[in-house]
């Protein structure tokens, strides 16, 4: 690993380990007035955010190094992790550097999230944002439009000042940017995964939960150049795919683990914000219809969103698996999430059709014994190198 | 949602005792058993069959297109009162289904697996329309995906978008009357081969409207003292034709005349609620309760509360297939903003503040002593957060609250000792709480 690259990864693991958010604090102390919106995942139009000078930040939960107190009060042992820890955060005053905090329509635990929010934090502004599961440009289309039309208003007001047109197509083109040098890091990674450590992308990624899109992009370009310039060995590992971590995150460590037993992972749907809408968005004409076009008709494919045909279920993670040069899927899911708990047996039907080996475990942000998951993956990548098949 | 047509006592060496209903309970267990057998024989009949779920769902429109329909979740939950939901979802869980998730869902595959044997015995055909009529819980997208998986079945998706804000705003509206328009009623003519009628349409709703009507007034017949119902348990046979395959029809509109009926005379006579052991003769309690009920131990858990005096005077789980105490009914006028506006206004499509706001308001209106929430593991719509609405509720009306878990259909859920500590623990803490109350209101007077 070169110096440019340990001096980037350094910067990532501060933000990504600062669960008081100071990198935001920084941005909003830059210039007065400066507010910030927090959002969950899966995804929400980060543009409008951006485009009423605001900064969006990803709120993924507390991650491993946080201890859940508070937040363990408001919910039965039967629910996932995530909602706890950014209650958590939320109670402990971590969150306070946020103006307000959107909650996507992902699941119904994020749901009530929104609602619980609205109750416990009543000075901020708080938002579920619905995302339709009808696809048609004049039904679904429609809708959605009108909703990011109320999430622009509701900025707008926050902001001062109207969220203009001329705004948000400009804040489309450094989205763009960013989705660009993101496809660039993640193509880079499926060509050369041993000189891109998925512990290093990840942490990359990270980052853009926080800076400002702008600074993102740069900072991926940075890093792309500099491990190219810096070769590392090559070992003969699994090439797989990482499945159903789209929301609560794994520990680090899971992730360091995986690679340590033998894989290398060529794709994942981590932090799908950065990823979501698949080619760019037109910079011109009207930027709601072309934000509402681009998630219709171009954009990822996850548990959350409704497949309207059955042929299309699990296609788009074969053509994951299928155009990264991977050999196998491994699902990662957190413990009682049930978008991905129920998704995972269409999903392994769909590999199985297409001969695709598969393993799967379970884990909460706070996992703490990997010796398990690393023997499980390390198990799967040797079946894969040894016979081909599992 | 549906309603019991064969309880199965707690085992006992004394002969088991009959089990005492009213009259509309019985009439409503024939036309659950009538819908089955309708299902099991649609097909030989020539009749399509639509499957769809409870809360929102389009009853009077899919029989607009001469349609059986299907519920998934009573299949469920009758599985479950009929002690079949254990094996369904275990087998589930062998095919691969997380342990994780609803058991509603693994309870349906699993009887999917098990040769498509409905609960009253009858072999239930594959349907031939899913209609994901998504309200107010995501999983319900899932479980279609997954039948859809197995059975090839086409699907055509109603999503109806979730009141975060508080209200229905017309983007919410008219998105769902285009979904109608557009996709769902296009659907239904392509599968069963018939025309859309609109006016046909409105005749159901005419027929809806007074059954709504009649419905609200049995369940506000709570707010008598004694109680004439049970508005959790006894509701859930209430609730029964009206949430499922019969609102719009002219059996549900006599079944709640004559719901209705018996209940107002119950009112004239003073008496308490019938449970399955007779009529509840000495209302000590008056609970509200929130969260579904556990369908595996269906009458032990009723018991429960039976047995200390304690009547539920209102819940929310009898507002899953429409909140219409608040007022909404069915509009023939018009029929599709109707449909929508149902839709939109289903209990769990409420966010956190409505659902807080309406159970105080039940507490205040019911004259309860409390809160009870039984939380359900399979259903995190209804679950998640809930512990907040506890304390929220406990703080706006200083009526205490007490918190149990069970499942819906997954006997492995369902402890009925520390349920029963719990609720006697609890009915203990309301009885001090008068206590006090009494001790503080004397002392005010001298």
């Amino acid at each position: 690993m070169s110096d440019t690259v340990q001096s980037i990864m350094k910067r990532c693991e501060a933000l990504y380990e600062d669960l008081h958010f100071g990198a935001v604090k920084e941005w909003k102390a830059a210039a007065p007035g400066r507010k910030a919106i927090g959002y969950m995942p899966v995804y929400i139009p980060c543009e409008i955010i951006h485009a009423a000078g605001m900064l969006p930040v990803g709120i993924l939960g507390g991650g491993d190094q946080l201890e859940v107190i508070q937040g363990d009060a408001y919910y039965q042992s039967y629910i996932c992790r995530i909602p706890r820890s950014t209650l958590e955060m939320g109670l402990t005053g971590r969150l306070d550097c946020l103006d307000g905090m959107l909650f996507p329509s992902i699941c119904d635990v994020i749901r009530n999230l929104s609602g619980m929010w609205q109750v416990m934090f009543k000075d901020k502004y708080v938002k579920y944002f619905d995302v339709p599961q009808n696809y048609l440009d004049g039904v679904g289309g429609e809708f959605y439009i009108h909703e990011m039309q109320t999430l622009r208003e509701d900025l707008g007001r926050l902001a001062g000042k109207p969220v203009s047109d001329d705004a948000l197509r400009a804040s489309i083109a450094v989205y763009n940017e960013n989705r660009r040098a993101v496809r660039e890091m993640y193509a880079y990674r499926a060509a050369k995964p041993w000189q891109a450590p998925t512990s290093e992308v990840y942490l990359l990624m990270r980052a853009g939960m926080v800076l400002p899109p702008e600074e993102h992009t740069r900072l991926v370009r940075q890093y792309i150049a500099a491990t190219d310039a810096a070769p590392r060995p090559k070992r003969d590992n699994a090439r797989v795919v990482i499945n159903g971590s789209f929301c609560e995150q794994p520990p680090l460590s899971l992730i360091k683990s995986i690679e340590m037993a033998g894989c290398y992972v060529v794709d994942d749907d981590f932090m799908l914000v950065l990823r979501w809408l698949l080619d760019d968005v037109p910079e011109t004409g009207n930027p709601l219809e072309e934000l509402s076009k681009a998630f219709l008709h171009h954009s990822a494919s996850t548990s959350s969103k409704y497949d309207v045909r059955k042929e299309d279920k699990g296609m788009f993670l074969v053509n994951s698996v299928k155009s990264r040069g991977a050999e196998g899927v491994i699902f990662a899911m957190p413990s009682f999430c049930d978008p991905a708990l129920l998704e995972r047996p269409m999903l392994q039907a769909v590999l199985n059709e297409h001969g695709i080996p598969h393993t799967a475990f379970k884990y909460a942000e706070n996992t703490g014994q990997m010796a398990p998951i690393r023997e499980q993956a390390g198990t799967f990548a040797d079946s894969i190198k040894l016979w081909s098949a599992v | 949602m549906s309603t019991p047509a064969k309880m199965t006592p707690p085992p006992s060496r004394k002969p088991a005792a009959p089990v005492q209903k009213e009259d509309a309970m019985w009439l409503q267990k024939e036309m659950i058993n009538a819908n089955y057998h309708g299902l099991a024989t649609a097909h030989e009949r020539g009749r399509k069959i639509c499957a769809t779920f409870v809360p929102g769902n389009l009853n009077e429109l899919v029989m607009c297109f001469d349609m059986e329909r299907s519920l998934p979740e009573t299949n469920a939950l009758q599985n479950g009162m009929r002690k079949k939901s254990g094996k369904f979802i275990m087998d589930a869980e062998r095919d691969g289904h997380s342990e994780d998730v609803c058991t509603y869902v693994k309870s349906d595959l699993g009887m999917m697996l098990n040769g498509e044997v409905g609960p009253t015995g009858e072999s239930l055909p594959k349907p031939d329309l899913l209609l994901l009529s998504y309200t107010g819980c995501f999983t319900f997208m899932k479980w279609f995906e997954l039948i859809r998986q197995k059975y090839g079945c086409e699907t055509t998706m109603l999503h109806v978008p979730y009141q975060g804000d508080a209200r229905v705003s017309k983007n919410m509206r008219d998105y769902v009357v285009k979904q109608l328009k557009e996709t769902v009623i296009p659907a239904l003519e392509r599968v069963s081969g018939v025309k859309f009628d609109i006016d046909r349409l409105r005749e159901y709703m005419k027929q809806s409207t007074k059954a709504e009507e009649d419905l609200v007034h049995v369940l506000q017949s709570a707010k008598h003292r004694p109680s004439p119902i049970d508005g959790y348990f006894g509701a859930v046979y209430y609730i029964g034709p009206i949430f499922t395959a019969f609102r719009g029809t002219p059996e549900a509109t006599q079944f709640y005349s004559v719901l209705r009926g018996e209940i107002d005379q119950r009112v004239r006579e003073g008496k308490g609620p019938i449970t399955p052991e007779g009529e509840l003769t000495e209302e000590k309690y008056r609970l509200v309760v929130e969260g579904p009920p556990n369908w595996t131990s269906f009458r032990d858990f009723w018991k429960m509360f039976y047995e200390e005096g304690a009547v539920v005077v209102a819940s929310t789980y009898a507002k899953v297939g429409g909140t219409y105490d608040f007022g909404f009914r069915h509009d023939p006028d018009h029929p599709l903003e109707s449909l929508a506006e149902y839709c939109l206004g289903c209990y769990t499509n409420l966010n956190f503040p409505q659902r807080i706001d309406m159970i105080c308001r039940y507490i205040e209106e019911y004259q309860a002593d409390g809160l009870l929430i039984n939380s359900i593991k399979s259903c995190n719509s209804f679950s998640a957060g809930q512990l907040l609405i506890l304390r929220e509720v406990e703080k706006r009306t200083g009526k205490p609250a007490a918190f149990i878990e069970s499942d819906l259909v997954d006997p492995r859920y369902f402890s009925a000792a520390n349920i029963k500590n719990r609720l006697e623990s609890y009915f203990q803490m309301i009885k001090q709480k008068r206590t006090a109350v009494l001790a503080e209101t004397a002392k005010a007077v001298h």
